[in-house]
């Protein structure tokens, strides 16, 4: 599992390398001669409202890559700009400057029947699910061929494998009032594929889903990325949602990209406040209790406290930590995670043994002393 | 009651239920486009013409503002000019029409607002054109309250229709006032209020079932 994850990552990273500039741009219009494999790029763009108290700037000259295969997520507090900027890969929304490329096009430039069949290879779902109150499950999903003037009979061979793949094939004929809400972003998901479409958008699309409900619907998506290649492009306000199954993250604040990269780097490494502010809900602090006991500077036969952190460079080798400090290493808490196949995380420890922060340091390990404990507490 | 005013109350409610079937069929079919251009041509609407909007809706609040016996007495050179006469039953479904089609307009416009605006997203994002939203998204999502609407607007023009009699169209209100009230037939006025009221809550029973089936989905 995480090895495919790993390969689909490894094999696009190079693209997602390359700098916004003009030249990316013309390599990027190449490719586009080659057929729709669903890239995404940003290209400069900005997004500014107007309203009663003035100008508000939604986005602010953001550029980023998203590379085919991809499952990118955007994360950022409510009123960063990412239902904004993710509407305008469909031009739900325009910006108002910048461009943005789908497969190395620019979409700017397209006239009604081109929007249109731009659409038609970008499926979307919503936190709300937005599915017809007065149609069934089947008319639903059907839609999208229907206005496309499909024929019947494919409509309903592509209707079922649709239904099939998100596992509804026994509500074809119920009405959206009548499903839970797993069951109804399911038949969003199918209304979404149906076209068969080289990007999938997410919009929230779990957010409205009890946590294991969200966990199946993240699992359907994960592997939909997989058996079907295409590009999924997800916002969201949790970070546990990145985590459980991007490939890359980009973090808004203010409209602005703040940090963007592989899950594995953003998490373990988180460079800005408004990233670090996001993980805050996954990261354990230091427990009250020992907190209460910590003090400033060592006592004899105490132990410091380490916190040491894992970003994903360095394998949490135990026996190399007893080994650089030669005394008792405690550990008090921990939580490493295997994300993309990096370890990512970290841990209290209390060590024995003298100058335990500069020996561990000194095997490399990323280490910071919290305080001490005395030896009879 | 004589056999004739037998005869007379057949006729009035024949007369009434054609006046009322005609203009509510019209009302339909002119004032649904109607409410559509409404909602859809407002700023950040499908159809966006801010101007028109506005005009229409002065329109619209213009024939609404004038009582509908005005109207019948207003609206007589039109009525000749389309229904080619000014008596009879013909020329009270003129200003029926007229009268209930911005009614109903307006009441269907506030259903078709109510629907969610997501599900006109999402219906963008799976590649639906304009006139696909409002075939498989506005109306059928609004299709209740618009059924609810119609029952309202055929209630009120039974009402209306009473005063069709001062073009000499009959109906069931100039059987009341002609031989109820002129000429003080208590009989038939109760006759005549009693079918109306059956006719009343017959119209509403049937609107309000059509929208509990429809709703029940």
């Amino acid at each position: 599992m995480v090895g495919l994850a790993l390969d689909g990552f490894g094999a696009v990273s190079p693209a997602a390398s390359i700098a916004v500039g003009p030249q990316a741009l013309s390599a990027a219009q190449t490719i586009a001669g080659t057929g729709g494999t669903g890239t995404v790029r940003f290209d400069r763009v900005c997004k500014t409202y107007r309203s009663a108290g003035g100008e508000v700037r939604a986005l602010d000259d953001v550029s980023l890559d998203i590379p085919p295969g991809a499952i990118f997520g955007i994360i950022g507090r409510s009123g960063a700009g990412k239902s904004t900027l993710l509407r305008t890969v469909n031009r739900l929304e325009e910006p108002s400057s910048g461009r943005v490329l789908v497969d190395g096009e620019p979409i700017a430039a397209l006239g009604t029947d081109g929007l249109v069949g731009l659409r038609r290879r970008i499926g979307m779902i919503f936190q709300h699910f937005n599915l017809l109150s007065a149609k069934t499950v089947r008319q639903n999903v059907a839609l999208p061929l229907t206005v496309a003037g499909v024929e019947k009979r494919e409509i309903a061979r592509r209707v079922e494998e649709a239904l099939r793949l998100v596992g509804l094939e026994g509500k074809a004929e119920t009405y959206p009032s009548r499903l839970s809400g797993g069951q109804k972003q399911r038949v969003g998901i199918a209304r979404a594929l149906v076209s068969d479409p080289e990007i999938l958008l997410c919009d929230e699309a779990t957010s409205a889903l009890d946590p294991e409900t969200t966990l199946s619907i993240l699992g359907l998506l994960r592997d939909i990325n997989r058996r079907l290649g295409l590009t999924i492009i997800l916002i969201t306000h949790e970070m546990s949602v990145i985590r459980e199954i991007c490939t890359d993250v980009v973090v808004l604040e203010a409209g602005k990209v703040a940090e963007a990269g592989p899950v594995w780097r953003v998490f373990g490494a988180p460079e800005h406040p408004a990233t670090r502010a996001l993980l805050a809900p996954l990261t354990r602090d230091v427990p009250d209790d020992l907190a209460a006991r910590l003090r400033p500077h060592s006592v004899p036969g105490g132990m410091a406290v380490l916190r040491i952190t894992y970003s994903g460079a360095m394998p949490p080798d135990l026996s190399a930590l007893v080994a650089a400090t030669g005394g008792a290493v405690n550990l008090l808490q921990a939580g490493v995670e295997r994300i993309q196949g990096h370890a990512v995380g970290g841990m209290l420890v209390a060590v024995g043994g003298p100058d335990a922060e500069a020996r561990l340091r000194a095997i490399g390990q990323d280490v910071e002393g919290i305080g001490y404990v005395a030896a009879d507490d | 009651m004589s056999p004739q005013m037998i005869d007379r109350l057949w006729q009035a409610a024949f007369d009434t239920l054609f006046m009322v079937g005609v203009s509510a069929g019209i009302a339909v079919l002119a004032g649904i486009p109607l409410a559509l251009f409404l909602v859809t041509s407002g700023l950040g609407g499908i159809f966006p013409a801010p101007r028109a909007n506005r005009l229409v809706g002065l329109v619209v609040n213009g024939f609404r503002a004038v009582p509908f016996i005005v109207l019948l007495v207003a609206l007589i050179p039109f009525t000749r000019l389309v229904v080619g006469t000014t008596i009879g039953v013909w020329a009270a479904i003129v200003p029926l029409a007229v009268s209930a089609t911005p009614f109903f307009a307006r009441i269907a416009e506030v259903s078709l607002r109510e629907v969610d605006p997501g599900l006109i997203e999402a219906a963008q994002s799976i590649g639906c054109r304009r006139r696909h939203i409002l075939l498989h998204v506005l109306l059928p999502e609004a299709l209740p309250g618009i059924v609810g609407g119609f029952t309202i607007t055929v209630v009120s023009m039974i009402g209306a229709s009473a005063v069709a009699g001062a073009v000499g169209a009959g109906g069931l209100g100039d059987v009341a006032i002609r031989y109820g009230y002129q000429r003080f037939d208590t009989t038939v006025m109760s006759v005549v209020i009693a079918i109306l009221i059956v006719l009343v809550c017959l119209v509403q029973f049937t609107g309000d079932t059509v929208v509990r089936r429809l709703r029940a989905r």
